[in-house]
This record gives C-alpha cells, structure tokens and sequence, in this order.
C-alpha cells in the first residue's frame, strides 16, 4: 500500500509545529527553550509556504518568503542570543522568569 | 523585469539615502574619537536632512513600484515625514542624554540604529505586499530590541530588551503563520490582490478569520494594543529614555501605518462609499469595525486606569501612550477618510506631546537622577521653564483645550459622531476625564509641592531653545490648524483609492 503525502500532510505537521512552538513559549523558562520555540512557529510558517507553492499550483512567492523567512529567523536568534548572553554576564541567570526587576 | 526594478529605484532615493548615511553614521567609529559623539550625531541628523530633501521632491507622487511590493502615494509620504522629524529629534535629545555616557564607546552604532530604524518605518508605511510588510516589521523590531538594551551593562535596560525581543519575536512569528494562512487560502502575498481574492467571496470564512487574529497579532504587537500591550511598560521603563520616547512615537506610528493600509487595501471594496459599506461579502458574519472598536476600548481603559497608580514617570507614559493608541484606534473604527484623517492628524499632535514630555523626563533625570514622580516635587521653583513645558505637554495629552492635543481629539470625536458612534466618543470622553487626574497629578506635584531643596537649576539656552521649538507648535497649531487638517486631509489618499 502506498501512502500519498499531499497538501494536507504538510499542513498538518505545520500545525502541529506551530502548536508545539507556541506551548513552548508559554511554558518553559529557559530563555534559550523560548527561541527555540520561536523558531518551530516560524518553521511552521515557512512548511505553509513552501507546501502551498507546491501542491497549490500558485506563483513562485511562497518559496520567495520562504528563503527570507529563513535568513531573518538567524538574525532574530543572532540578536536574542546576544542579549541573553549579556543578560547572563550582568545578573547570572537565562531564565525568563527570573528577569523581574521592572514590576509594581 | 530589468526596466521595471530600474525605473522602481527613482522613487526609493529617500530609502537609499538612508542606508547610505547608516553605513556613514557606522563608519564614523573609525575616524578620530572614538568617545566623540558629535560626529556620528552630526552624521545621523545630516542623514535626516538629506533624505528630507529627498522625501519633499516626492511630494503628490501615487506610485506603486517594484512589482506591487511597495507604495509612493501621499499616504506614505505623511509617515515619512514624521518619521524625520521624530528620528532627527531623537538625535538631538540623545546628544544630551546622561545615561547613553555609559555606553559611549557605541554612540555610531546608537545613532546608525536610529537610522536603520527609521529606515524600516519609512518601508512599512509602504508596504503593500505582505512579505515586504513582514520583513520590515522586523527591520524595525531587530533595530529596537538592541536600542532598547543599548545601555548594557544597566541590568534594567536588558530586561527591557530581553522582554521586548521574547514578546516582539512571538508577536511576529505568529504574524508571519498568519501570513502563510492568507497566502494558501489566495495564492496571492499582493494586498491589492488580496482584495481581489476576497471580493470573490469563495474563501473558507474561518480560515480567513484564524489569519486575520494571527495577522493583528503582529500589528497589535507594534502599536501595543491592548490583549498585546504587555511588554510595553517593562520596556519603556526599561530602556533608556530617548530609545522610549523613539519607540513610542516612530514604532508606534509605522505600525499605525501598515494597519490602515493593510485593512483599508485588503478588506473593502475600494470603489464604494462609504468605505464601511463596502465590506466584502465574506466579512458581513463578523463585523470587523466592532471588533476594532472593542479592541480600541479596552486599549484605552487599561491604559488610563492603570496609568493611576503609576509612580514613575517613564511607566505613566508607557500606559499614557497605549491610551493614546486606543484613542487612534477610534478613527479606525469608522474606516472613513474623515477618520483616518484625524488619526494623521492626531499624529502630528502626539509627536509633538509625547516628544516634548519625554525631552522633559530625560532631562530631569540628567540634572535630579530621578524618574519618580515624587522627584518632580517643586520643580516649578527650582526649573520653572521646564516645568512650564511639560505641563503644557501634560495639558496636550489629555487634550485640554490651550494645546493642539485638543484638537487632535476633537476631530477624532467628530468623526465617530459623523458615523454614528456616538457611545465610542462617549468612552473617549470619560477616557479622557480619567486620564486628567495622572497627568495633572504630575503638574500637582511640580507646583504645588515644596522642594526641599530649591536651588534654582538652569538647563542653558540651547536645550531651553529645542524645548520652546516643541512647545510653541502645540499652542500655536491649536490656534491655526488648517495648515495639518488640509495635510492629513490630501494625505488619507493611498494607491488605488479614489
């Protein structure tokens, strides 16, 4: 038996990334897991296109974004990265919900 | 292909110009004192005037170029315009910023962010394809996640980076699944073709709504809006006050900027009148401007009810200033161009007060190293001119009378009434009734408090100077206004409307 993998399998797996991306935002507490979540959701975001393009018979723009999705995803991390870095040299800790100084 | 992309880049030069003077600005590093931050300050504001030059030869341009990705129309040109103004000023109050010093080894790559920023604003009031949208969102977002931490070794300002690069970089990734959603369901990233794609009516009318939610995710995000406000005051606390006072003026307004252009393109029939009959068959089950009205609501009540028990200065205008985005997001509700006209118009006015209370508040700290409320204690004895200023920026953005701010809510209301919502001016109102009594809280404490110390502390002339050049425009313009009303009124023209 052959299994054909169409649009909706895609669409499926990007869903399921992007609920997985969006729970990992919410409830993980080290900063570095929280981008990593950020990074399924844009993930998620670019299977839609790229799968979209393929299977929906449109113009080339899906892929387009694609590609540009992926290189802003490396400079958002680049610069999460970098403040997370200083964050742990000024006050010795990578978890979000230790960083409470700004609060009533 | 070749022709088109080369005629295209004739009406970027403005964008052009300022990517040359941020790579300028960042040059700068190398040549002479590092320490100096004259030169690159020079850079940046010659930069602005540059592009200014620019920016006016485009004046009454309606194009739309580089394949439908982004717009030259007097819409546009409006944002441009105010995002030079706001950018050049930022300049020159970051020159006498205290708390940049701490950084002052950095001051090209602080005034070349600016530019980059402004740059990314200048795209989204543009934008009208939604990849160009998405990616200058985050050309403004990536430039205000390092401004806002740009002071690093002051542990406050990395949690407001921290805060805004997790919330910022969520925000948009939803947006951007938003977008993927959008782009399946038409084929189509064009917002004008969007338009098409919706007039057609044969689209799943849930799917468009899980993409819509998504899409004002990211929107929301920018404007902070209220269920997306809440890294707004942690970061304008945080940050250091000239990055606060650019980020909720220039951001903000870029985001105000894709917003009408997004809805206003993509979702009414752009040939009826009024707009709001308009509305494509597909949205007549969920009626878009209630929702955007109950957004507007809630923006502004949470913000002037917990703008309240504030007591420092910098967080009682972060909650100020996403009041002041429901009250903008009023004139959206109607969808008309006399509503979006006076949200242009509100625009100038919350330039020109938001700008002038945040030079006060960065001045205060340099000279009395307070934020509090309670350091502005008898401040109308020991710096009565700076006194004077902010309560005439205080009075303009609670919008009494004397002040151009007034003005600014006054149209807004009458074109909620002119479309009959008369119970969203009425919240308006009572809104802003609330908000008289944090912000006069503030003139209480500046004159009718004894100083314990009442040594008079001058500012010298030339920041007495730049404090009258933002003053005297809100009295004057409450005074003689055509001159805006007849700009924001040329200015509600975008490419293809009309």
């Amino acid at each position: 038996m052959t299994v054909h993998v169409g649009l909706t399998q895609f669409l499926v797996v990007s869903a399921i990334l992007f609920s997985l991306g969006i729970f990992g935002v919410m409830t993980r507490k080290n900063a570095i897991m929280v981008l990593m979540g950020i990074e399924l959701i844009l993930n998620a975001a670019n299977i839609n296109f790229v799968a979209f393009t393929r299977f929906g018979l449109m113009n080339l723009s899906g892929q387009v974004t694609a590609v540009f999705v992926i290189i802003l995803a490396a400079a958002e991390a680049a610069v999460l990265l970098a403040i997370v870095l200083n964050m742990f040299q000024q006050i010795n800790t990578v978890n979000v919900d230790e960083v409470d100084k700004l609060k009533n | 292909m070749v022709q088109t992309i080369y005629e295209s880049f004739g009406y970027v030069i403005p964008e052009t110009v300022l990517s040359v003077f941020f790579v300028l600005t960042l040059l700068t590093s190398l040549v002479g004192d590092r320490r100096s931050k004259y030169l690159p300050a020079y850079t940046a504001l010659l930069g602005f005037a540059v592009t200014g030059a620019f920016v006016a030869g485009q004046i009454g341009m309606d194009q739309l170029v580089f394949s439908g990705m982004y717009a030259v129309d007097p819409f546009s040109w409006f944002f441009k315009v105010l995002f030079l103004v706001s950018g050049a000023l930022i300049v020159l109050f970051s020159m006498q910023s205290r708390e940049l010093d701490t950084a002052s080894t950095k001051y090209a790559e602080y005034y070349s962010l600016i530019i980059s920023l402004t740059i990314g604003a200048f795209f989204m009031a543009g934008a009208s394809n939604l990849l160009m949208m998405y990616l200058s969102l985050e050309l403004v977002s990536i430039s205000s996640y390092i401004l806002s931490g740009f002071t690093k070794e002051n542990p406050r300002a990395d949690e407001a980076s921290l805060k805004y690069v997790i919330y910022g970089a969520f925000s948009s990734g939803l947006m951007l699944y938003g977008i993927s959603i959008l782009y399946g369901l038409t084929g189509e990233l064009n917002i004008y073709a969007l338009n098409q794609a919706f007039s057609s009516g044969a689209l799943s009318q849930v799917s468009v709504l899980i993409a819509i939610v998504l899409m004002l995710a990211g929107l929301g995000y920018k404007i902070s809006a209220v269920p997306f406000h809440f890294w707004t005051p942690d970061v304008y606390e945080g940050a250091p006050v000239t990055v606060t006072a650019f980020l909720s003026v220039t951001s903000k307004a870029a985001g105000f900027a894709m917003l009408i252009r997004f809805f206003k393109i993509g979702f009414i029939d752009i040939a009826a009148q009024p707009a709001v009959a308009g509305m494509w068959q597909i949205f007549h089950g969920l009626n878009w401007t209630d929702i955007i009205a109950v957004l507007s609501v809630l923006t502004m009540t949470l913000g002037n009810l917990v703008a309240l028990w504030q007591t420092n200065m910098k967080r009682l205008l972060a909650y100020s200033s996403i009041a002041h985005a429901g009250y903008i997001l009023m004139g959206f509700v109607t969808l008309t161009d006399q509503g979006i006209s006076a949200m242009l118009m509100y625009f100038v006015a919350y330039l020109l007060m938001n700008l002038g209370a945040f030079y006060i508040v960065m001045l205060v700290a340099n000279k009395y190293q307070t934020e509090d409320i309670d350091g502005y204690a008898g401040l109308g004895y020991r710096s009565p001119y700076a006194a004077f200023a902010l309560t005439v920026f205080l009075f303009s953005l609670t919008g009494i009378p004397p002040t151009f701010g007034f003005i600014g809510k006054l149209y807004l209301f009458a074109a909620l009434i002119k479309t009959n919502y008369i119970w969203l001016a009425i919240v308006g109102v009572l809104n802003s009734v609330v908000s008289l009594y944090y912000y006069v809280k503030v003139v209480r404490s500046m004159y009718l408090v004894t100083p314990a110390d009442s040594t008079r502390v001058d500012f010298g002339f030339g920041t007495n100077l730049l404090m009258t050049v933002l003053m005297v425009p809100n009295i004057a313009l409450m005074l003689y206004f055509t001159p805006v009303l007849n700009w924001a009124e040329h200015s509600v023209l975008m490419f293809g409307l009309h």
